[in-house]
């Protein structure tokens, strides 16, 4: 199979590679981009532990040919921090609410809670369960993963009618 | 996890798609939102060399809301059937449903159109089209014809769609209006295909009602509907006890599944007409 000359934008920057038409956006990215904070926790697309935004809906990122992704915006859990590099408000609610342990399915968590609250900026417990449901979790049982969305809503929702 | 090679095509119009089908017979398939076909690559289970992707081909996408129908193009994702409300003020079951099926991030990606035409009685929207007496345009070499959803479903993976022709549209009719509905479906966990789930639709002088999971196929009962029109609950669930026929796997073993079918349908039918007015 002849390689694909792909062209994707990534954390807002322009980026590109070949690959066979097989490879998966997953591998495109962790292996030819060597952008490695999405990781693959199955083969059966359940996990979410590869969730990318990609043209502004979250995307298990194994479920995907990097060919569909062609042209593509896409943003991975690096480019959600602050430009000075410091982090996210979701970020940093993940850390001060022990929203993680292992930190393999953070990424794909935080990069899905990104678009959710984009979504749904006010959400309730329930909603923060069924809209993060594709996403699985090993180590915290999920807990401080809803109070550190539930804590980033509030966060960027106060930001926010402080800046109106 | 690794799938095999194939060429990938993404071509900008129905007639290009419906060519390279032409050209590579059974080697290609279609991929919509490719959250059944990637999976089954991934396992190898799938095994094909052409890989032809419609996110290009605009006039496979929308939601039109007609004075008796509905048309929804075949390319529309889960998400955006969920996000209508338009769509949701005259078929309502259908978002009750969608946000059933899956998970939010396999919801962005997979179409109504690869959900019906998968052919894996897995699948929550065949059962449902059936309910709702929808039909499918199939788009092929010789022009496209309509065929019934009641009609479509043959066995497992196997429809009465040919090798050459891509399902483009499904056509549902508006029910009556103050038609109770309800989809109710057991699943052992967020992201599984049914246990049981039933569609219902109930008005004052007509009933529909199909079960998902239940048989090789969706199933849509006709005798079912007719006792529920009559206000026949038993009798209802007894016709779709009769025409189903459920395999013993990690869901279940035969004898729960018919227990869990007729609990599924009794809650479906007493939801729907809660909803009726």
């Amino acid at each position: 199979m002849s390689k694909m000359h792909i062209t994707l934008t990534v954390n807002g920057t322009a980026v590109e590679g070949l690959a066979e038409p097989r490879t998966l956006l997953i591998h495109f990215l962790r292996e030819t981009l060597r952008i490695t904070g999405p990781h693959i926790g199955c083969e059966t697309s359940h996990c979410g532990a590869c969730t990318i935004d990609m043209n502004g809906k979250s995307v298990k990122s194994c479920t995907v040919f990097v060919g569909q992704a062609q042209g593509a915006e896409i943003t991975t859990v690096e480019g959600l921090v602050n430009a000075d590099g410091s982090l996210g408000v979701i970020q940093e609610n993940f850390r001060e609410h022990h929203g993680l342990q292992c930190g393999f399915c953070t990424p794909g968590m935080i990069t899905r809670a990104h678009r959710f609250l984009q979504e749904n900026p006010a959400p309730t417990e329930a909603e923060v369960r069924f809209g993060m449901a594709g996403n699985l979790c090993r180590c915290t049982g999920y807990q401080n993963i809803v109070k550190a969305i539930l804590a980033s809503a509030a966060q960027l929702n106060a930001a926010k009618e402080a800046a109106e | 996890m690794i799938p095999a090679g194939f060429e990938y095509h993404r071509p900008a119009d129905l007639a290009s798609a419906i060519g390279l089908l032409q050209d590579h017979g059974d080697e290609a398939r279609v991929v919509a939102g490719g959250h059944s076909l990637i999976p089954m690559m991934k396992l190898r289970m799938t095994d094909l060399g052409h890989l032809v992707d419609l996110q290009d081909i605009g006039e496979l996408r929308g939601i039109a809301i007609g004075a008796g129908h509905v048309t929804i193009g075949a390319m529309t994702s889960q998400h955006d059937l969920i996000a209508d409300d338009r769509l949701a003020a005259v078929l309502p079951i259908i978002r009750e449903a969608s946000l059933q099926i899956a998970d939010p991030q396999v919801r962005y990606m997979g179409t109504i159109g690869g959900n019906v035409a998968n052919g894996d009685p897995g699948n929550d929207m065949p059962g449902l089209m059936q309910c709702l007496n929808a039909s499918y345009d199939l788009a092929g070499p010789d022009g496209t014809r309509q065929v019934a959803a009641r009609g479509f479903y043959q066995a497992a993976y196997f429809t009465a769609r040919e090798d050459d022709e891509i399902l483009t549209r499904i056509v549902i009719p508006v029910p009556a209006a103050g038609t109770g509905h309800a989809y109710v479906k057991q699943k052992r966990k967020i992201g599984d295909y049914a246990t049981a789930a039933a569609a219902v639709l109930v008005g004052t002088t007509s009933a529909s009602v199909a079960m998902t999971n239940l048989s090789d196929t969706p199933v849509w009962s006709e005798a079912a509907g007719k006792a529920l029109a009559a206000g026949d609950t038993e009798g209802c669930v007894a016709a779709i006890l009769a025409a189903i026929d459920p395999q013993e796997d990690m869901r279940g073993p035969v004898e729960f599944k018919r227990h869990v079918a007729a609990v599924v349908l009794r809650r479906a039918i007493d939801s729907a007409l809660a909803r009726r007015t």
